[in-house]
């Protein structure tokens, strides 16, 4: 097999528009002829559906939740990234589309990010014209922040919940077409599989979640808008739904699946407070700017703080070691997302650890306090410090908040072309599931750009071209391939139904993620690696025997819908493995021990890796075959990152 | 395992579906540390239920952090428990005590059935924001953001409005079952906005329409929905919906739009 990335020829920043003219079009009175399939209704999904109901073209969602408006793009706090230069401080097209790759540690294609860059301006357009209430100024414009990874303000806003206000623009969108009678909406739905017919993608297998019912459902092509496989770790945050499924699925179909070792941690998260926890919640990477991040300097005092014999506050000036500031004069606290990372692993490693569990270190206000007044920082970060307190019960205010790094948003995906078409031909990925625009680090608000570019702006040109070179012949679940896929399915799921061990679906999960987390998680060895895969394939083994899965098919079962979604991850869990053990460089959020700088930071190697690794199924139990996609860059010059 | 000191008694609501009756059944909750979130405690239940080979409780939940919506508790006789301006999932179990006894049930409507045990059906909200809950504009062929300023008092009062996570409790918590703070919230968000204005007066009466089609029933002023709701989304969105809709109804449609330019 030959990846071909089909980016079109010419200069960079007319390459889109050129391809645009150049892509076939299928008029307005033949759109009604094509059927359309879109998974998932996140920011990709619902702007996807909305989009293509306009266009004409029937269209059939769907999602796991009770509402498309519960897709966990919901949940993005911060913003959404556009070049439009409404702060005359300088930003264009090429500077996000440069900060972009360079943000991705030069590990992202080009043509797709100066693409991504080009269509972000038309998305803040389209949301104000939803009746997004963005952020505005007295004058009544628009206002703008900053954030990582840029010298300008090019963030635009909603005040901490960005993603819920862009969400539902695009949700009132596809309602509007559901009202239509464009798109027609299956919600409690699962997508369990994908079928093909002479290697195209023509429908899928989902499962009714109320009923059990296992159906097919046929279109012209089929859409996964399914999001990202953070919660491969257990414990992220991700909502507990989010999965790899129908990805991975797809993957076992045929797609290939891309940089699967590409994941992000983020630094500044409430740690873990005990076995029994579900998720991880945010704490915005703002805070670095006031806050100090510290630890005890000796182990013999943490075991006091862990005690709980000794407060924080009570910890001399002298015993304490602002290890960032330390290691990192120029940057000090704030470091890039990895370095922060990682450094607060290895002070936990050294028996420096804070909290009840040890996981955590200090992130401490009392010096901006002192020095700004305790009102000053309430207005700042208010909001933040009583979500701390909710959760916690400790006053940051008092207390220096406790925080440790966790994973929120995975690079990797599935491979996908310029047209965001997979490896089967009229299977597409858009949004977080697929690999396609942030390398190995994607930069601060631009997840929400990427989904709806993908959805809105990119689909409805690319799709059309493929659905106008395949004709509008009707397709149906009349052919063989519908129903033996659905067989699959079924047994499947009788497979799972019939495990009655001793250990729940969720105590696998919990392992699994323990042992990604340590061994594929801020810091990865070759020899760790070897052991990781070890220990997953024994993991594997166990679920298929020992695990217990409660209940029937034909009703609610949530133990059945978990014990599907884990054994999936289990198996993204090794090809992860394999990933990270073939990379032998570090590159954005993938750090190898082995590949790093005088100074500790990653160390890529671009003469041997400077390529997109996407690898291939070849069956149950079987090695997966790697292929790659050279990366070339014209546009920029590849260059260490540097924060000493 | 937990590692907490609690002990409570729950009383949990089960119903294998709509067409059976339902009952409530008594279960233990050991070792339950008052860091746990509310649902964390139900999964320390369920993992035992499940070890036991007994069928977990369901209940729907997904983000964990208070904005997807889907959690959806009646806790000890409050939507989303006693706590104000909270969802379940960022309940926590240190806000109940030691020994207590604490009543879960679902969501009670009729426009709300259930799915099953703590889960029901509130498909109802999105037929009623199908109905109209949209500015009609077709992606594409937008003006330019800042083409049109908003003030920011607006931007921000039309915000507070759309910040509503369409979860329910307004409806749970009212002794009429009415979806009215739901309904407004999303009239008054876009009633507010230049975008919203030449479809202002279609949509509240689309949307109403839809309201009362599926079974909710009327506002009594009582205040519960404000009190419970977890966004604290204010009793003035109804008031706005009202006027807007007695306009739609008293006066043509070309003399509210005099009245308004």
């Amino acid at each position: 097999m030959t990846l071909d990335a089909k980016i079109p020829q010419g200069p960079l920043a007319e390459k889109w528009s050129k391809h645009k003219f150049d892509l076939k079009l299928v008029n307005p009175a033949n759109k009604r002829k094509y059927d359309i399939i879109v998974v998932g209704t996140g920011l990709a999904g619902a702007s996807a559906a909305a989009t293509l109901g306009e266009l004409g073209y029937n269209v059939k969602a769907y999602c796991f939740q009770d509402s498309p408006r519960r897709a966990h793009s919901i949940a993005a706090q911060g913003g959404i990234n556009a070049a439009k230069n409404y702060q005359n401080d300088g930003d264009s097209v090429f500077r996000l589309f440069y900060d972009t790759i360079k943000g991705g540690d030069y590990r992202a294609r080009e043509a797709n990010v100066y693409r991504l860059a080009e269509v972000s301006v038309n998305i803040i357009d389209q949301c104000v014209a939803q009746g997004v209430p963005f952020a505005r100024e007295y004058g009544g414009l628009l206002d703008n922040r900053s954030f990582g990874g840029s010298q300008v303000s090019r963030t635009f806003y909603a005040r901490g919940q960005t993603g819920q206000q862009l969400l539902l623009g695009a949700y009132s969108a596809l309602n509007r077409q559901i009202h239509a009678g464009k798109v027609k909406m299956y919600t409690r739905h699962e997508m369990l599989d994908v079928v093909t017919i002479d290697g195209h993608a023509k429908g899928i297998v989902t499962r009714n979640m109320l009923t059990g019912a296992i159906d097919t459902h046929a279109a012209h092509a089929v859409l996964l808008c399914t999001g990202g496989y953070s919660n491969v770790f257990y414990l992220s945050t991700n909502a507990i739904g989010s999965n790899v499924t129908a990805a991975w699925r797809a993957h076992k179909r045929g797609a290939l699946f891309a940089n699967p070792c590409y994941t992000q941690i983020h630094p500044t998260c409430i740690p873990v407070t005990g076995d029994h926890q579900s998720k991880l919640t945010l704490m915005s990477e703002s805070l670095r700017n006031d806050g100090r991040v510290w630890a005890p300097k000796t182990a013999a005092i943490a075991e006091q703080l862990r005690k709980g014999t000794l407060k924080a506050d009570q910890v001399k000036e002298d015993d304490r070691d602002y290890f960032l500031e330390r290691k990192y004069p120029a940057f000090g606290n704030l470091v890039p997302r990895d370095v922060a990372s990682r450094n607060a692993k290895e002070m936990v490693e050294e028996g420096k650890g804070v909290g009840g569990s040890g996981f955590a270190v200090f992130l401490d206000f009392a010096d901006a306090i002192k020095r700004l007044g305790e009102e000053t920082v309430a207005a700042k970060y208010g909001n933040l410090f009583d979500m701390y307190y909710q959760i916690t019960n400790e006053n940051p205010y008092k207390q220096p908040m406790r925080i440790y790094p966790a994973v929120h948003y995975t690079m990797g995906g599935l491979w996908v072309d310029y047209n965001l078409s997979t490896t089967i031909p009229g299977l597409y990925a858009l949004g977080e599931c697929n690999f396609s625009d942030h390398g190995a680090n994607r930069l601060g608000a631009s997840a929400l750009m990427q989904g709806l570019s993908d959805g809105y702006f990119v689909i409805p040109y690319t799709l059309g071209d493929y659905l106008a070179k395949i004709g509008p012949k009707k397709v149906d679940t009349s052919h063989p391939a519908f129903e033996q896929t659905k067989q699959d399915v079924i047994a499947h799921v009788n497979k799972l139904l019939a495990l009655k061990g001793n250990k729940t679906v969720n105590e696998y999960h919990r392992e699994l993620g323990h042992i990604i987390w340590e061994y594929c998680g801020m810091a990865r060895t070759d020899a760790g690696l070897r052991k990781a895969k070890g220990l997953i394939q024994a993991l594997k083994a166990d679920f298929w025997k020992n695990a217990i899965v409660t209940g029937e098919n034909e009703e609610v079962n949530a133990s059945l819908e978990r014990a599907g979604r884990v054994a999936d991850f289990i198996e993204l869990g090794e090809l992860m493995i394999d990933d990270a053990l073939m990379r032998k460089e570090s590159c954005g959020g993938h750090f190898r021990v082995e590949s790093q700088t005088a100074d500790g930071e990653a160390l890529r190697d671009d003469e041997n890796f400077a390529f997109v690794a996407a690898w291939e199924f070849k069956g149950e139990n079987q090695p997966e075959e790697l292929h790659k996609e050279p990366l070339t860059f014209e546009a920029v010059h590849l260059s260490q990152r540097n924060y000493a | 395992m937990s590692n907490g000191n609690m002990n409570l008694t729950l009383k949990v609501w089960r119903q294998k579906n709509a067409q059976t009756a339902g009952k409530f059944v008594s279960y233990k909750a050991e070792n339950i540390s008052p860091d746990m979130s509310f649902l964390e405690m139900l999964d320390v239940v369920n993992e035992s239920l499940t070890h036991k080979g007994d069928e977990p409780i369901n209940f729907d939940h997904d983000c964990r952090e208070g904005i997807c919506g889907m959690c959806s508790l009646y806790i000890n006789g409050h939507p989303h428990g006693p706590k104000r301006g909270v969802t379940t999932c960022q309940l926590h179990m240190r806000t109940f005590h030691d020994g207590e006894t604490i009543t879960i049930e679902p969501w009670r409507a009729e426009a709300f059935p259930i799915v099953k045990d703590l889960a029901v059906d509130r498909s109802a909200f999105d037929r009623i924001q199908q109905a109209g809950g949209y500015v009609s504009v077709n992606t594409g062929g937008v003006p330019d953001g800042n083409a049109i300023p908003i003030p920011k008092v607006i931007a921000d009062e039309a915000f507070n409005s759309a910040t509503c996570i369409g979860c329910g409790a307004c409806v749970a918590a009212c002794k009429n079952a009415s979806a009215m703070l739901f309904v407004s919230a999303k009239i008054t968000q876009l009633g507010l906005l230049p975008q919203g204005q030449p479809e202002r007066y279609r949509r509240v009466q689309s949307m109403v329409a839809q309201m009362d089609e599926e079974g909710f029933g009327n506002c009594t002023n009582t205040g519960a929905c404000e009190a419970e709701c977890p966004k604290e989304i204010k009793l003035t969105n109804i008031a706005r919906m009202n006027n807007d809709y007695f306009s739609a109804k008293l006066f043509r449609q070309e003399e509210i739009h005099e009245q308004n330019h």
